[in-house]
């Protein structure tokens, strides 16, 4: 099945073209892994897909980009983040407590109910792989968690959400080794519910755990394919140098 | 030969020194309306009217006067002037219109009081006939004290790391609901510090109140804000220089009380912004 479906985006930031003519599908249930040097336009793709770059004045951007055949810019834009979640690069808990952390979306998307509320923060922080870590101390700051924890802290979150889809941009680079297979580790179990698009700048880590990948380079999109192809006998020679290390 | 350890003394003599003149007023200030105005404070002098032409009896209309306008300048500019800030912080774009109502509300910010006195006077005393009254000074005094509050507002609210909002928007919260839960409550200290400022402005200003609301001898207490009322600094300035021979140390009694009260309204403040502040989780 087809989640998103981009054809033709072009994306400008006043007069800067992240973006030039990125046409391609993203499959359901499936880890697509981003990857590209710095200012490739790696992260201004996964942005799109959940409309924050809108956030921006000075954005632009012409083409379509559709998630189960409707259009992104048609829906309401609430309605379509609840769909698509997002984990950022660094661990940024909000200012609340642990709970009240990953009870803010659904508190926002109107459950009310507190006996709800406590099932969904169970559940998805048993997702994230941090229930046993926190359940002990629930109402402490979620800033007294490690950056490891912080960052399962808001895969949990996003995932309290419920959504289709999960946008991590770099969500490792911050990370000590043993923190990032504990959140390879979560994303590999969240591929069976949901579909993952992971921006990253360790390629090893795309090899790891991604299904299919996709390389960006100077807002071009050079090559997309089964993850296996990609690192064994990419078809494009400027893939073949980045994966080796030879620029970027 | 220039000897470092020796200009390293120097400079810090003198960067000491301009402190300490700092502190030389202020502390003088206090010491001295303290010493000569403590033997007048009695139960007396703070709960009865001014009597033999205000040169005895106590001060309490102008206390309740002075409560009443600050409250009402708080009531009026407080809402306004953080609406405003989180309009211009939050929703406003970055344009010609806007950079105009931000140049207008610093130079408002820097207008004579006494100016403020002759526009309260003249739209809200004369072409709103609300007359001379609790309301006109109240709201003179608000729009006094409305730069200060918009100004330390949106300081606040921008303090605000700016991931904090993203985060939430990703979430799918509104711009609304991300002000209202993430913005506002890491925002309130300062706002508070705003309205601490504001309230020891109000407090303290004779010439805004000159003309709108302050009445030179009014021993009975307001039974609506379309009356006259006693002010404490105006009081001040009326038995300092209009009132022949009243004792030195009903002056400054009279001083130590306003001085007292603003402090009083201040610690206030003070606690409640120390409470919000340690719930700060940043």
């Amino acid at each position: 099945m087809v989640e998103f479906l981009i054809r033709d985006l072009n994306i400008w930031f006043s007069s800067i073209h992240a973006l030039k003519n990125v046409t391609l599908e993203i499959s359901a249930n499936e880890i697509l892994s981003v990857i590209g040097p710095a200012n490739s336009g790696k992260t201004t793709f996964l942005r799109m897909l959940n409309r924050l770059n809108e956030l921006n004045a000075n954005f632009r951007m012409k083409g379509e980009v559709k998630i189960a055949g409707q259009d992104i810019n048609d829906m309401n834009v609430e309605l379509l983040r609840k769909k698509v979640g997002m984990v950022f690069a660094l661990p940024l808990p909000l200012p609340l407590s642990i709970f009240d952390n990953v009870a803010y979306g659904a508190k926002i998307h109107g459950t009310r109910n507190k006996k709800k509320q406590k099932e969904i923060v169970e559940h998805a922080l048993k997702q994230a792989y941090l229930w046993d870590e926190v359940k002990d101390r629930l109402d402490t700051s979620a800033f007294e968690l490690s950056g490891g924890q912080q960052q399962r802290l808001c895969i949990a979150r996003t995932l309290a959400v419920e959504p289709d889809v999960i946008l991590f941009d770099e969500p490792c680079s911050g990370l000590d080794p043993i923190s990032t297979a504990k959140v390879e580790e979560a994303m590999l179990k969240l591929k069976e519910n949901y579909t993952i698009i992971l921006v990253t700048n360790n390629v090893k880590q795309a090899a790891r755990v991604g299904d299919k990948t996709v390389f960006f380079l100077s807002g071009e999109l050079i090559e997309i394919d089964k993850t296996d192809k990609i690192f064994t006998t990419p078809s494009d020679k400027r893939t073949d140098d980045y994966i080796r290390g030879k620029f970027g | 030969m220039r000897n470092p350890q020796r200009t390293q003394k120097i400079a810090f003599f003198f960067l000491f020194l301009a402190t300490l003149f700092i502190v030389i007023p202020v502390g003088l200030i206090v010491v001295i309306i303290i010493q000569k105005g403590l033997p007048a404070i009695n139960w007396q002098f703070l709960t009865d009217v001014p009597k033999q032409g205000m040169r005895s009896g106590g001060i309490f209309p102008a206390i309740v006067g002075t409560i009443y306008l600050v409250s009402g300048a708080i009531i009026f500019a407080l809402p306004i002037g953080l609406l405003a800030a989180i309009y211009l912080c939050e929703y406003a774009k970055d344009n010609f219109l806007t950079k105009i109502i931000k140049l207008a509300i610093v130079n408002l910010a820097g207008v004579p009081s006494v100016v403020y006195g002759l526009f309260g006077v003249a739209l809200f005393v004369v072409f709103l006939k609300f007359g001379a009254s609790i309301l006109s000074g109240s709201l003179t005094l608000g729009i006094m004290i409305l730069p200060i509050i918009i100004t330390v507002s949106r300081e606040a609210l921008e303090s605000v790391p700016y991931s904090f909002r993203e985060v939430s928007r990703s979430l799918g919260a509104s711009k609304w609901q991300t002000i209202r839960y993430i913005v506002l409550p890491n925002a309130i200290s300062g706002i508070l510090t705003g309205t601490i400022l504001g309230i020891g402005r109000a407090a303290g200003e004779t010439a805004p109140i000159l003309f709108t609301v302050a009445a030179f001898y009014l021993p009975q207490l307001p039974n609506s804000i379309f009356e006259q009322v006693m002010a404490l600094p105006y009081h001040l300035y009326v038995i300092s220089t209009q009132v022949p021979n009243v004792d030195e140390k009903i002056r400054y009694g009279t001083a130590l009380v306003l001085l007292a009260l603003v402090l009083f309204v201040n610690l206030v403040a003070i606690i409640i912004r120390y409470k919000f502040r340690k719930k700060k989780k940043w």
